[in-house]
């Protein structure tokens, strides 16, 4: 049920990627996985896309439908890539399973005008109650995974992004919130936000 | 003969030029009349838009798939990549494979007959470059009509071949499979050849490339031990050999073959002198030495703002001759020109010899890359 659950999510972030990216621009997927995304990106939006992943055997995909791939670890920066290259750099339920999730961001604002970043929200109301109640490590039907076993090592929630983009004076120009099963683009209050979304999905620039 | 064989296959050879309109080589030399042998499997579609150039690396030919007789127990070099549905499809692509010049199985070489002479030419064949081999391949090309290559590939020395058709004529080349190669030879891997080629000069045997016959088959034995080493990892000789000894278990205190690599690779190295011979050894390891794309086309980043095709770069995690960091290199200047560039690190023990083993890995790699060119 909860793998059931963890596709829908991403099948509704995706839907939800695909409008916030305009027609026929750059785009660069970082942990792209099998790059089903920019297959989309590319049929849907005409994008000329590349995709980054540390997975090898997963990027023959992108491959066979001509996306241009490349093997790396974020982890250790994206030198190959030159400034400024991308129009959109795609950072989507990744940021939170990276070892420097700074360097990360920092590469993909150099390499791109715009980022987008997707990431789970650990504030989560849910998530709250149950290591409040619980006293366990929380768990939620989009965060599945035992403490041993999670890959979700950056824990974070909406706030402490809000906080980071501010203090970097990174420009958050667009938000979406899933709510209950539903994006929401704005809601009032940062504390009602940051109880209610499982996940925030932003669109970010460096402030000029 | 499995079923995904390429079955029989018969080489072919192309003449062009002539002593009075020969080539002109890089050097400024002349070379005529040019013999090029090949092979092709698979068959050219109505415009011959489905063919591929596979280039060969230093010690490989035209003979890439299939067996040259019923009772041949040797394939073709990359006879586990070429075939019907194998990573270059014969079902779908028509695959050439051609003999580089300066080689010794039948493309014009120093073993070839000087027609000023009527002798083999030896040393007065003159040194060629990546940039001559790949001259006399586009005269084959011309020939058999291929106006524009669906892909072409190549590992180490194939891949310079690759990489300096997309550079020379980037009109004719559509899409380019580059594997654990570099932009230059680097001073490592000349220092190697430098021992190779030293081993083939001071063989008394080699009389200043005069000999007549088997020739220096020490020094050329001693050359291929040397190259057999910079194609394998460490881990891989660990893990084949070990410290095991051939056949005592105790040591004999002397010098005889006692190591089980120290039998091997003896026995790699007089192998490797019944089928290749020891001038053709110095001008082939010579071209890759003077490859550097820089030399000819400007720094790197200048370089492959020339490329128009779209390109893959496949690269072995223990490669040490050829590293992934050469192949990156190659990587960022196709990305500071926005070319279309893909790169794969194929995590392998293999180390350079991978392109040759790793069939499975690089198959789907290959056809993958392939199917994606057509869309």
């Amino acid at each position: 049920m909860n793998t059931q659950y963890v596709d829908r999510l991403s099948r509704t972030d995706r839907d939800m990627i695909l409008t916030l990216v305009p027609e026929a621009v750059r785009v660069l997927d970082l942990g792209c996985g099998d790059c089903s995304l920019l297959g989309e990106l590319v049929a849907k939006r005409q994008v000329r896309g590349t995709g980054v992943d540390i997975n090898g055997e997963q990027l023959v995909n992108g491959l066979v439908h001509g996306i241009n791939v490349y093997q790396g670890d974020l982890d250790e920066g994206l030198v190959d890539f030159p400034d400024q290259s991308y129009d959109y750099v795609i950072l989507n339920q990744t940021l939170q399973v990276v070892k420097n999730p700074l360097l990360v961001l920092n590469e993909m604002l150099r390499i791109g005008r715009y980022g987008i970043v997707g990431f789970p929200n650990f504030a989560q109301w849910q998530l709250r109650r149950g290591l409040f109640f619980g006293g366990r490590a929380p768990k939620s039907p989009s965060l599945p995974f035992e403490w041993y076993d999670t890959p979700n090592i950056r824990v974070l929630s909406i706030r402490d992004f809000f906080d980071y983009c501010r203090q970097q004076r990174i420009d958050v120009v667009q938000a979406r919130y899933l709510m209950a099963g539903r994006w929401v683009q704005r809601f009032p209050g940062m504390v009602l936000t940051n109880l209610l979304a499982h996940i925030g999905l932003f669109v970010i620039t460096r402030a000029s | 003969m499995e079923s995904n064989s390429v079955g029989l296959v018969t080489p072919r050879t192309f003449t062009f030029g002539s002593v009075e309109e020969p080539m002109v080589l890089e050097s400024g030399r002349t070379l005529g009349p040019v013999d090029i042998v090949y092979e092709t499997y698979g068959e050219p579609n109505a415009d011959r838009s489905n063919a591929i150039l596979i280039c060969h690396a230093l010690s490989g030919d035209h003979h890439a798939a299939g067996h040259h007789d019923p009772h041949d127990r040797r394939s073709g070099w990359w006879d586990n990549m070429i075939g019907p549905g194998k990573g270059f499809d014969t079902n779908r692509y028509w695959v050439i494979c051609s003999n580089i010049i300066g080689g010794c199985k039948g493309s014009t070489g120093p073993v070839s007959i000087h027609p000023a002479t009527g002798e083999p030419y030896r040393l007065a064949f003159p040194v060629v470059t990546i940039g001559d081999m790949v001259e006399a391949q586009k005269r084959l090309l011309d020939h058999l009509q291929v106006r524009r290559l669906y892909s072409m590939a190549g590992g180490s020395m194939g891949g310079f071949q690759v990489l300096e058709w997309a550079l020379r004529y980037p009109e004719r080349v559509r899409s380019a499979i580059c594997i654990a190669s570099a932009a230059r030879l680097s001073a490592q891997a000349i220092a190697f050849n430098t021992v190779g080629r030293s081993a083939i000069t001071r063989d008394p045997e080699w009389h200043a490339g005069g000999y007549e016959g088997r020739g220096p088959e020490q020094g050329l034995a001693t050359a291929r031990m040397v190259g057999h080493i910079t194609y394998l990892s460490e881990i891989l000789l660990d893990a084949k050999f070990g410290r095991r000894l051939q056949s005592a278990d105790r040591f004999c205190y002397n010098f005889t073959n006692e190591f089980a690599i120290e039998s091997y690779l003896n026995y790699k190295g007089s192998a490797f002198t019944e089928r290749f011979d020891a001038n053709s050894y110095l001008y082939i390891t010579k071209a890759m030495d003077y490859f550097d794309i820089s030399r000819s086309y400007g720094p790197l980043k200048q370089a492959f703002a020339r490329v128009a095709a779209r390109c893959l770069f496949v690269s072995y995690s223990s490669d040490w001759l050829f590293p992934t960091s050469q192949t990156k290199e190659m990587v960022r200047a196709m990305l500071c020109n926005s070319k279309p560039v893909s790169f794969i690190e194929v995590d392998s023990p293999y180390g350079h010899d991978a392109f040759l083993v790793e069939e499975e890995k690089l198959t789907r790699i290959v056809s993958g890359f392939l199917e994606g060119v057509a869309r």
